[in-house]
């Protein structure tokens, strides 16, 4: 199925994610992904945190 | 004025980050220094004293893109480790899915109310290696886009990719084993 992907693939849509817009074809096919799957969220939710606090260390950085 | 014990406070502030972006301490210490001297001989340009860490962070980022841009060859990617897939790091199955679970990182919130938290997130950029570090800076530190990136270091878009994809991994592995590992079983 062409929407169908791994979770190693998922996951390295994830982190890809991050840096840069990814093509609609890998969005929708990582909307299902993760919409199916039970471990992928928990590794988004590791991204997010992530995410939160490299933005939280530049603030930390330049103020404070 | 008191400017001088001022600047002297933040000097090795100022030097952490430089380090961590250019992974060069004698590049550190001139970009550092090229900071302080535009701090003394515009000492005006800003406010009062909360504005000068500011001000001296805004500073320091053009000099270390400056830096980056003259050493652009040197700092290029050819003295980092090939090898392989950082991604193979996770546990996945032959098939391509999860082995194992990842673990639950709790809320975010707790570690970002941390100082400790963000030290060891220091410690883990530290330990990227240099060229994949610098590249990883530029985007997280600094906040330059793709294109300029790619610019300064003549690097081609894929190249870049690689090298954040890679770098992300590694501070999520690094995270994990020194922070988040630890927290999960309170």
């Amino acid at each position: 199925m062409i929407l169908r992907r791994t979770c190693k693939e998922a996951a390295a849509l994830m982190v890809a994610r991050e840096d840069r817009a990814l093509p609609a074809a890998d969005r929708v096919a990582l909307w299902f992904h993760l919409a199916a799957c039970q471990a992928c969220p928990v590794f988004e939710r590791q991204l997010l945190t992530m995410r939160q606090a490299l933005g939280r260390w530049r603030q930390y950085s330049d103020s404070d | 004025m008191e400017i001088e014990s001022e600047l002297a406070q933040y000097r090795l502030y100022l030097l952490r980050y430089a380090r961590l972006q250019l992974r060069n301490d004698a590049w550190a210490e001139d970009a550092v220094s090229e900071t302080m001297l535009a701090a003394l001989a515009k000492p005006q340009s800003f406010g009062n004293r909360s504005q000068l860490k500011t001000w001296l962070v805004g500073i320091l980022k053009h000099k270390l893109i400056d830096t980056l841009r003259l050493r652009r060859r040197e700092v290029s990617l050819q003295d980092d480790d090939p090898g392989g897939d950082e991604l193979d790091n996770l546990a996945f199955a032959a098939d391509g899915h999860f082995a194992t679970r990842p673990a639950e990182w709790g809320d975010p919130e707790q570690a970002l109310a941390s100082v400790q938290f963000f030290q060891v997130l220091e410690a883990c950029a530290e330990r990227l290696p240099p060229a994949m570090a610098r590249v990883f800076m530029m985007r997280e530190w600094l906040e330059l886009g793709s294109e300029q990136i790619c610019k300064e270091l003549s690097l081609t878009p894929t190249n870049l990719y690689v090298q954040l994809h890679r770098a992300r991994l590694r501070l999520r592995e690094c995270l994990e084993l020194n922070w988040f590992g630890n927290r999960t079983a309170t």
